[in-house]
């Protein structure tokens, strides 16, 4: 029943960014907070955990942004649906694999979802497709206010909001944009990007956080330290980074089309052979693939509408959404096998790309 | 061969092996490599788990209470053991408990040591409206058992207005 709903709305993820902005699938912004005199839930004891869990589920859930969403307590939750909804960034790998009395509230449009239990008692995230920082900020401190009025959070006037972890402690706010990147992939420079971004207290990571590959050319951008700086000046700072790699990617696709377009057209050339094609992928390869459609798109050799069938593959090719499709649990070479197959459907009406360079 | 060592922070085996040495006291922290990575130890740019605990320059102050002391949080019982294995904390008063451990590593790991950021209004004002009533009934009682009968008649008007208008409700 769960699933059936996830499916049934649109995902901010799924539904991303439009020609505006190419860059820049989503951002998305989370805040940690603490109920004041109860243990962290990695030290609370099961009855304590119990007790947050019972205090915050209904508080959450009673929030007029999670009419008609989604309630649930993680041990409620099949194994497949726990793997949809991290594939969909509403819960973390951490809450999916959380002993007990966990729980997560989702909204009905999948843009809120708050955790409970998690690291922390309460992990508030806001997605918004596109590059809107300024929207999720509104919507997270809204949410976060109206939950202060019914619960009493951690704080110390001197740091700030009280975290498990002293990495997050001060705001207790992680801001990112998912961004994608091929053109610094393909010309290698990523890891010359990594390096300056780290320096200026912005971390990168892959497309599913801590630990994930960067396969897709998706990147995670986000602040790193959370202490000293107010949200606002957090975000800024933030954008700033994020201008400067947007335009070092911007220029880096000038490059390559200006230096060997032919290298770049045979691969995406070849991406969509493969997808219209193919009888065996995996996620992985499927996530390339997409990538290089998706650049295609951006560079109009596809019509505008593909934008949203690669974006959605982003998310629908991930080993969970893949069972979900099928109907039943199936191994991962019957996955790779049904993946090709509902990509070869997607395909079929895309018309071939132009392989011909638009001018700005 | 020696068994190959176990991550300090799952189970998984360590290939990443951290070796400091602070007041020629011996740190030795074994991790997998994604706990590695997930605690910036394979970033040349990051803070490592090591950093949270003694940072150099800073580790002079106290170093034996440090390293042989062994904090426990009052309230929690979370031991500074616990702490150095995890990065992590057991509550809110932890943060006191381990204030001389957590300043130092905090300011290396952020822009600055105060937070500036949102306040939460009624958590603060909870615990002022707490705080002042705390004090008005000490006064109570002092008053009471002092015998100063008009004092404690004051005080105790002083509480009801409070109780009254100051209840947690709207402000401004």
């Amino acid at each position: 029943m769960l699933i059936k709903s996830i499916f049934g709305g649109k995902s901010e993820m799924t539904e991303a960014s439009s020609k505006k902005c190419p860059v820049v699938l989503m951002t998305r912004i989370r805040l940690a907070r603490n109920l004041s005199d109860t243990p962290f839930p990695g030290w609370a004891k099961a009855p304590q955990r119990k007790g947050v869990l019972e205090t915050c589920l209904p508080a959450v859930a009673s929030l007029t942004q999670m009419k008609r969403g989604i309630t649930a307590e993680v041990e409620e939750l099949s194994d497949l649906e726990k793997q949809i909804l991290v594939e969909r960034h509403l819960i973390s790998r951490e809450l999916s694999g959380s002993p007990e009395k966990a729980g997560v509230v989702i909204s009905k449009d999948q843009s809120v979802s708050v955790m409970i239990n998690e690291e922390d008692h309460l992990r508030i995230q806001v997605i918004k497709s596109g590059y809107r920082f300024k929207q999720a900020w509104n919507s997270v401190n809204g949410i976060d206010s109206s939950l202060e009025d019914e619960l009493d959070y951690a704080f110390s006037s001197q740091i700030g909001f009280l975290t498990a972890c002293p990495t997050n402690v001060g705001t207790g706010m992680r801001a990112s944009a998912m961004m994608h990147l091929p053109a610094l992939v393909i010309s290698s420079q990523m890891e010359k990007v990594v390096r300056a971004v780290n320096q200026l207290g912005i971390a990168v990571r892959g497309l599913f956080g801590e630990g994930s590959d960067a396969s897709g050319s998706i990147f995670q951008i986000s602040n790193q330290t959370t202490l000293g700086e107010s949200e606002q000046e957090i975000i800024k700072r933030l954008s700033s980074v994020l201008r400067t790699i947007i335009d070092q990617e911007m220029n880096a696709r000038e490059k390559i089309l200006e230096k060997d377009p032919n290298k770049l057209f045979d691969k995406i050339g070849r991406a969509y052979g493969i997808l219209q094609n193919s009888h065996l992928l995996t996620s992985s390869e499927c996530m390339n693939l997409a990538s290089l459609v998706r650049f295609g798109v951006d560079l109009e050799m596809f019509p505008e509408k593909t934008r949203n069938i690669v974006d959605r593959m982003f998310i629908e090719c991930q080993p969970g959404h893949i069972q979900h499709h099928a109907g039943k649990a199936i191994d991962s070479n019957e996955r790779d096998a049904f993946r090709s197959q509902y990509l070869r459907n997607q395909f079929e009406s895309i018309d071939k790309p132009v392989f011909t360079i638009q001018e700005d | 061969m020696a068994k190959p060592l176990k991550c300090d922070l799952c189970d998984e085996s360590a290939t990443v092996h951290l070796t400091q040495i602070v007041n020629n006291q011996i740190h030795k922290i074994d991790l997998c490599e994604s706990c590695a990575e997930q605690k910036g130890i394979t970033d040349p740019n990051g803070y490592s788990l090591a950093d949270l605990l003694v940072k150099p320059g800073q580790e002079a102050e106290e170093p034996l209470e440090v390293t042989a002391g062994g904090l426990v949080c009052d309230e929690c019982g979370y031991t500074q053991r616990e702490f150095k294995k995890t990065g992590r904390l057991g509550c809110e008063s932890c943060y006191a408990t381990f204030a001389n451990l957590l300043s130092p590593a905090l300011a290396g790991m952020h822009k600055g040591e105060r937070h500036k950021g949102k306040v939460p209004a009624r958590a603060v004002e909870r615990k002022t409206y707490e705080d002042r009533l705390n004090s008005l009934e000490g006064d109570l009682q002092l008053a009471i058992e002092e015998e100063h009968y008009e004092d404690a008649a004051r005080v105790r008007d002083e509480i009801l207005d409070l109780k009254k208008s100051t209840k947690p409700e709207e402000s401004e």
